[in-house]
């Protein structure tokens, strides 16, 4: 028996000294289980609690904008999951306005394509593109590793999260994706519901269930409630410039396609579209039920024969609404752990 | 007769140093090998701003910027041997405002004699969309203006300048390395050349510190295959008509000669 525990000890003294040197990820993504598996490779960027405070303090920090008044935070507010509640587009730095709508922030992990267009395809190298955009931080990277490295505080929160207090390009973007990958929002009604933990949803809410299974889950799968595919959902374009995947790819099959947003937290993300044109999700259905436009590229599955778009009732678009709500995640929204407060 | 003996002294050390380009290889034996682009227009040196130039279009015009990526540096040597330089000692900026960038030093080169010269303009697709961490030195989205962050990729080729021919500047931005994916593939404009030195070679040795030089004409960049015309296009960056740039500044780099001068 002594022998045993004697093993046992040894066991556990291995298993504590197996990754000597290399510090233990002190942080898990919390993957629901209803979520499909994680994209994003934290093995090349283990999550610690050091590196998420520290990516929580650069989002919230002016310091990545070029005077400083603009932070990630300013354009993707918590309350609203993230994204810019009210605003149609957001207006950055010098009130400049961009030309969509800032997306929500949230379940990042899963995610491989980032922008409406899928123009970045590494979370890392997300943040560089609204630091350097003229309309929204224009500052440059190297302005802001000069800056964060003569900063009272900045140095000891890098030596904090990485060892030594370097500050570096690589350094910067790992911090800011430790925070934005542990921004999961996976608690709403309905997860609760799905995972059985004693939540119950109103039988108008399960009809609209039923509906979005039938009517919008092709394009809404899954329990992230996206494919992450771009497509074109039907809207109006005829006088637009922004010409969506296209200006990745350059195909014409691709002009006016966007990614397939998630239906989570919606209820406090509107306006809607790439482009923020709607303004309520009242419009956003009847957009699908009656607006629907025959443009070239318009995804098959809102054209059946000659009839565009989806067919659905007042009643149906009512209960689609309610069950929609059901996957607002309040305590996501509320999560003290990433507000700007904790910073 | 004390200037003759002088000659004679002289004579002498060239001659030495001469024999020795042909001296026994020792076992290891490492040098150091540098590339020289010089950027000219046409049979004129490039000079930023006020030099004034005309393309094969009559259209006068300066260049303010040129910038462009050399990467995957392999040598040949002339009995037919390849040595690649280790990846990631072999990404350089050429820079034409900054005179060091023009010259790329590789070091640890194993003693041989180089008589060719393979590289890529541009970053190959690997490190386009490889990690963060390995996106260092002049693959840094800070240390240059060389990045496309919207459309995450590298330009490869930047030309910038006035011309009369439209009463304001152009902008050249050339990159696209495929796509990330087999949904979002696109042109690919990284060009690979291989450059031979002709009769000559590059003597590698610990005593030998030979240095290759190259023309790079940017009158080439419009009077190529296809004639790029400031006033039809003054603005090309990621767009299908900037393959024909690329095509262009594919065969821009011509080689000079090579100086075996011993090492300092």
């Amino acid at each position: 028996m002594r022998i045993l525990k004697f093993i046992g000890c040894i066991i556990i003294a291995m298993l504590l000294t197996c990754c000597d040197g290399e510090p233990e990820p002190e942080m898990r993504i919390d993957a629901p289980v209803n979520f499909p598996s994680i994209t994003y490779n934290t093995q090349k960027n283990p999550v610690t609690t050091k590196g998420f405070e520290l990516g929580r303090s650069l989002f919230y920090d002016g310091i990545l904008s070029r005077d400083g008044t603009i932070s990630c935070g300013s354009c993707h507010q918590q309350g609203a999951a993230f994204s810019h509640r009210g605003h149609i587009v957001s207006h950055g730095i010098d009130d400049k306005l961009g030309t969509r709508n800032a997306p929500p922030i949230m379940n990042l992990a899963w995610q491989k394509y980032f922008l409406w267009d899928g123009g970045v395809h590494d979370l890392d190298l997300q943040p560089v593109a609204p630091i350097q955009n003229p309309v929204e931080m224009d500052e440059k990277l190297e302005r802001v590793l000069d800056k964060l490295r003569n900063h009272e505080s900045y140095p000891d929160k890098f030596d904090q999260a990485f060892g030594s207090n370097e500050i570096n390009t690589e350094r910067l973007l790992k911090a800011l994706s430790q925070f934005m990958v542990t921004l999961v929002s996976g608690n709403s009604r309905y997860d609760k519901y799905k995972r059985g933990e004693g939540e119950v949803l109103t039988s108008d809410e399960i009809e609209g269930l039923n509906l979005v299974q039938q009517k919008c889950a092709s394009c809404h799968s899954t329990d992230l409630f996206t494919d992450l595919s771009f497509r074109d959902n039907g809207l109006d374009e005829t006088t637009k410039t922004d010409y969506g995947r296209y200006a990745i790819t350059l195909k014409e099959t691709d002009r006016f396609k966007f990614k397939v947003p998630s239906l989570r937290n919606v209820e406090v993300t509107a306006p809607y579209m790439h482009d923020g044109r709607f303004r309520n999700l009242d419009m956003v259905l009847d957009h699908y039920a009656e607006g629907v436009h025959n443009n070239a590229n318009l995804d098959p599955l809102l054209k059946q024969g000659d009839v565009l778009g989806i067919s659905l009732t007042k009643d149906d678009k009512a209960r689609i609404i309610a069950f929609i709500k059901t996957l607002t995640d309040r305590q996501f929204l509320r999560d003290t752990r990433f507000s700007e407060a904790s910073k | 007769m004390k200037n003759l003996y002088i000659y004679l002294v002289l004579l002498i050390i060239v001659a030495s140093s001469c024999s020795s380009n042909d001296s026994e290889i020792k076992p290891n034996e490492k040098g150091t090998l540098t590339l020289h682009f010089d950027n000219v227009v046409g049979d004129k040196d490039l000079t930023l701003t006020s030099g004034v130039y005309t393309n094969s279009s009559s259209e006068s015009f300066s260049v303010t910027t040129l910038k462009y990526f050399i990467s995957n540096i392999k040598l040949k040597t002339t009995d037919n041997k390849e040595f690649v330089v280790p990846q990631d000692s072999s990404y350089f900026l050429v820079d034409e405002s900054v005179e060091e960038s023009q010259d790329l030093l590789l070091k640890d080169i194993p003693a041989a004699d180089y008589n060719e010269v393979t590289f890529t303009i541009g970053v190959d697709s690997a490190r386009s969309v490889s990690d963060v961490s390995k996106r260092k030195g002049v693959l840094d989205p800070a240390e240059t203006d060389m990045y496309w962050s919207w459309n995450s990729g590298y330009i490869f080729f930047k030309m910038e300048g006035t011309s009369t021919a439209i009463d304001d500047s152009f902008y050249y931005h050339i990159g696209g390395y495929g796509g990330y994916s087999s949904d979002a593939k696109t042109f690919n404009n990284i060009k690979t050349i291989s450059i031979h030195f002709g009769g000559d070679k590059a003597t590698v040795r610990s005593t030998i510190e030979p240095e290759a030089h190259f023309y790079v004409d940017v009158l080439k960049v419009f009077n190529g295959e296809t004639t790029l015309s400031i006033k039809d296009h003054p603005m090309v960056m990621f767009s299908d008509y900037s393959v024909n740039i690329a095509t262009n500044y594919a065969s821009i780099i011509e080689y000079g000669h090579v100086h075996n001068d011993p090492k300092k």
